[in-house]
């Protein structure tokens, strides 16, 4: 059996609460009652066949499964202590507190700088300097100011896949959100892209809590501090990264991280 | 074993194949070449008759009097009124009528919103024509108390209408192109749906949208028989939008019936005519040319 | 009220102003068509449509201009379909980056915005002076097929892009020639989109009057004529009807019912075309 409160006796606090969540697509249940905390300021790891439910459960986070037309959820994620499911939610600042990197670097085709001013000034920020100072901050924390504050005018979709993915991140980030999705942000990106992203996503864990899909299981193990294994929608495992690639408590997770299937 | 003198002979079927696809295709370009030649030859030579400054400054149009006045200030001014009102009319709601199915319709409505636009894109410029003057004229002499019906707002309206589906269509396609994931991206930033259209979906397809509204205004230049039946056929610079006029595709249809072959008023149709032609030409490649420019940019 | 509420608000005003553009357009159009259908029923009768015009128009059918029309569709037709399809062929399998077919493409879209009156003042030119054919079906049947060319062209070339390359090469690679891969197995698969951009310039020709005005439409003919005769069409007796026939308003009904049989005529064959279309690209 999984028991989903076995780490919460550190002194991390919890972020992210799931209560029994299932998903529905249609008469589909993609995701089945699965219950776990996430905790703050940690990196934590979806990993899991594809079609496993972890991309899904990370759109459940920003609600973003609202866009599929016959998607439909039971249970509960309390997020800041309020459940997001609840009618009286506002989606639209709860999207602002959660920032979201997609599979594919989706700049949007406008400059790098109001790629990243983008949000802020939806949230109403006007003030010339202010964005100025945003826009900086948000750049230098996606490790990509040195690299483009010369060419802040040029349009975002000239820079390289690498970069526009930390753009991209940079852009998620201008809002000062508590969390960051990432949707295996690093499978369309070469290995030494790879490399500098993961480094950037320890950096910013210093200040976000991070959850990130993966199909990938180095990645996985190099970058989180817990690791929740999907399966069918099911949640089968969910521990500590070094525990759960050492020494799993399932004997699917073990099959799965060994390359048994997957 | 393989017959030589067959492998030959469909070697050289192949040959004539080439030749006659080579030959064939090229009757497109001497077709616009042709079009291009008659109506310089025909054209040029009203510059006999009258200076161009005189084409251009006089507003005297009296192309069956003796010597004829062939001033087209009046008639090219009715052509560019009509055709701004016109797009003013048209292109907005076009715009909004392509953002509500690309954007906002449910799929099953947007399967049957596009073929019906495409569809509309086909009504005969001669029944809109016909309504304009028939149904329209008379109601808008009655109610708004003026002179006549057959004006250039009437006549806006009518070409506005005739180019809604084409631009509608076109300006569809350019935001349906754009990918999924841009707006997705905004919607995770907290925008809203319509903060997504108007600041990341729109401007992405701009130069879809510029070249769709090109070629509106191209053909709203060019249409001929809306104006003709709705406009007035006055050769007078309006100074109201109740005010008729006659743009230079109504003047060429109107009076090229009545015109001796070789006479100083033949020639001035066909100088009209070649004016309109520089000006769509002019639009037209405007249009490919943003066109281009846009689908490299998405690469 | 707070920035948030406010661009929510926005939002749904937004929705509604696009929701009611929407509506009102769609009435607008659909409101036309219905009324010219409507309008036109009274008119309408089998006499209607097989009788020619009487007493200078003012009463009888529409038999003429409706066979004119016919005619027009079919020199036209005939007219366009090898340039336009070769065209075409031309684009998609022979055509290589050289300045001709550049040139080429930038005449056919050219030609896709060039005013239909003055295709009718090139009609006249070209063929009712130039080539001495005068005003008669066969001028105004080219001058038509001129001004769909650009439309057959972009289907055919479209089609024949859309045949997959592994057809092709299977064909080769049993060592058919050229000649023979296109005709047996390129023309074939890439003859339902040819088929459906026919249709659609079909529908164009029947609606368009300004290239026909003085290149082959007649005011009145008694009789139906041959390839060098002046013939009746139908979009351009509406015109006269509505503009310089006798007792304008006493023929209303007449024009009504030519009206909404032009309007069922060119809406019925696009509307063909367009659903074989959609039905092609769903596959």
């Amino acid at each position: 059996m999984l028991n989903i409160n076995k780490h919460s006796s550190n002194d991390t606090k919890i972020q992210i609460e799931t209560k029994d969540l299932s998903l529905y697509y249609g008469q589909d249940k993609v995701i089945k009652n699965i219950s776990f905390n996430i905790y703050e300021r940690m990196v934590t790891a979806l990993i899991g066949p594809s079609g496993c439910g972890k991309s899904s459960y990370l759109r459940c986070l920003n609600r973003m499964n609202d866009f599929i037309q016959e998607a439909r959820t039971e249970g509960e994620i309390t997020i800041n202590g309020s459940n997001i499911y609840d009618k009286a939610t506002d989606v639209i600042e709860l999207r602002r507190k959660i920032g979201m990197v997609f599979q594919k670097p989706n700049p949007f085709p406008m400059s790098i700088y109001e790629n990243v001013a983008y949000a802020p000034r939806l949230f109403g920020v006007k003030d010339r300097e202010k964005l100025d100072e945003i826009v900086k901050s948000s750049l230098e924390g996606a490790a990509l100011w040195d690299e483009v504050y010369g060419k802040l005018k040029t349009p975002g979709t000239g820079l390289s896949g690498g970069q526009q993915q930390r753009l991209c991140i940079a852009r998620a980030i201008a809002t000062e959100p508590d969390i960051l999705l990432m949707d295996e942000p690093t499978s369309a990106l070469d290995p030494l892209s790879t490399l500098r992203i993961e480094e950037l996503i320890r950096e910013l864990k210093k200040k976000f809590t991070v959850v990130i899909v993966t199909h990938n299981m180095q990645q996985a193990a190099r970058i989180s501090d817990y690791t929740a294994f999907f399966l069918l929608g099911d949640l089968v495992e969910y521990n500590v990264t070094n525990k759960m690639f050492t020494s799993p408590d399932d004997r699917r997770t073990e099959d799965y991280i060994t390359g048994r299937f997957g | 074993m393989i017959d030589s003198r067959n492998f030959s002979f469909a070697n050289s079927g192949d040959k004539i194949a080439s030749m006659v696809v080579h030959g064939v295709s090229a009757l497109g370009l001497i077709v616009m070449v042709f079009i291009l030649w008659f109506l310089f030859a025909e054209g040029i030579p009203v510059l006999k008759s009258v200076t161009i400054g005189d084409i251009f400054r006089s507003s005297d149009w009296y192309p069956a009097e003796e010597p004829p006045a062939l001033g087209m200030f009046a008639i090219i001014s009715g052509t560019l009124i009509v055709t701004l009102l016109s797009s003013l009319i048209a292109l907005p709601v076009s715009y909004l009528f392509a953002i509500f199915t690309a954007e906002i319709a449910p799929s099953w409505l947007r399967n049957i919103l596009k073929p019906m636009l495409e569809l509309l894109g086909f009504l005969p410029s001669i029944v809109l024509g016909f309504l304009g003057m028939v149904v329209v004229a008379p109601w808008m002499q009655g109610s708004f108390e003026i002179l006549t019906g057959l004006n250039l707002l009437n006549a806006s309206i009518f070409l506005g209408i005739m180019i809604l589906p084409i631009v509608g269509s076109l300006v569809e396609e350019a935001l349906s192109s754009i990918p999924e994931e841009l707006r997705y991206a905004s919607f995770a930033l907290g925008a809203t749906k319509w903060e997504t259209i108007s600041k990341v979906v729109f401007p992405a397809a701009l130069p879809g949208i510029l070249s769709a509204s090109l070629l509106g205004i191209m053909r709203s230049m060019g249409e001929t028989m809306v104006v003709l039946m709705v406009a007035g056929g006055a050769a007078i610079i309006p100074d109201s939008i109740f005010d008729p006029i006659r743009p230079l595709t109504s003047t060429i249809a109107a009076e090229m019936g009545e015109t001796p072959v070789g006479s100083a008023h033949y020639h001035a149709l066909f100088f009209a005519g070649l004016l309109l032609f520089l000006i769509t030409l002019a639009l037209n490649m405007l249009s490919a040319w943003i066109e281009s420019k846009g689908k490299i940019a998405q690469q | 009220m707070n920035r948030t509420n406010w661009r929510k608000l926005k939002d749904k005003y937004m929705y509604l102003i696009l929701v009611g553009t929407a509506l009102s357009i769609l009435s607008i159009l659909t409101g036309i068509i219905c009324f010219v259908l409507y309008s036109g029923w009274s008119a309408l009768s089998w006499d209607f449509i097989f009788e020619p015009p009487r007493d200078n128009m003012t009463s009888g059918g529409i038999w003429s201009p409706l066979v004119g029309t016919f005619q027009l569709i079919v020199v036209s037709i005939i007219a366009v379909i090898p340039v336009g399809v070769l065209t075409g062929l031309y684009f998609s399998e022979y055509a290589g980056k050289g300045l001709f077919p550049k040139i080429l493409r930038l005449a056919v879209r050219s030609l896709s915005g060039v005013p239909s009156v003055v295709f009718g003042l090139f009609g006249l030119s070209l063929f009712v002076i130039f080539l001495g054919f005068g005003s008669c079906l066969f001028s105004a049947g080219l001058t038509l097929a001129c001004l769909t060319l650009p439309l057959v062209v972009t289907a055919s070339e479209q089609a024949f892009r859309a045949v997959p390359k592994d057809y092709r090469d299977a064909s080769y690679a049993l060592g058919a020639t050229k000649l023979q891969t296109l005709v047996k197995v390129v023309f074939p698969s890439a003859a339902s989109t040819i088929i459906t951009g026919i249709i659609l310039s079909i529908g164009r020709v029947a609606g368009e009057t300004a290239p026909i005005i003085f290149t082959g439409a007649a005011f009145y003919t008694s009789k139906t004529g041959g390839l060098f005769n002046e013939v009746m069409a139908l979009p351009y007796h509406i015109y006269i009807l509505a503009t310089a026939g006798t007792n304008i308003e006493q023929t209303r009904p007449i024009q009504y019912g030519a009206v909404a049989v032009l309007l069922a005529l060119v809406l019925g064959i696009s509307s063909v075309g367009v659903w074989m279309r959609v039905r092609m690209k769903r596959r």
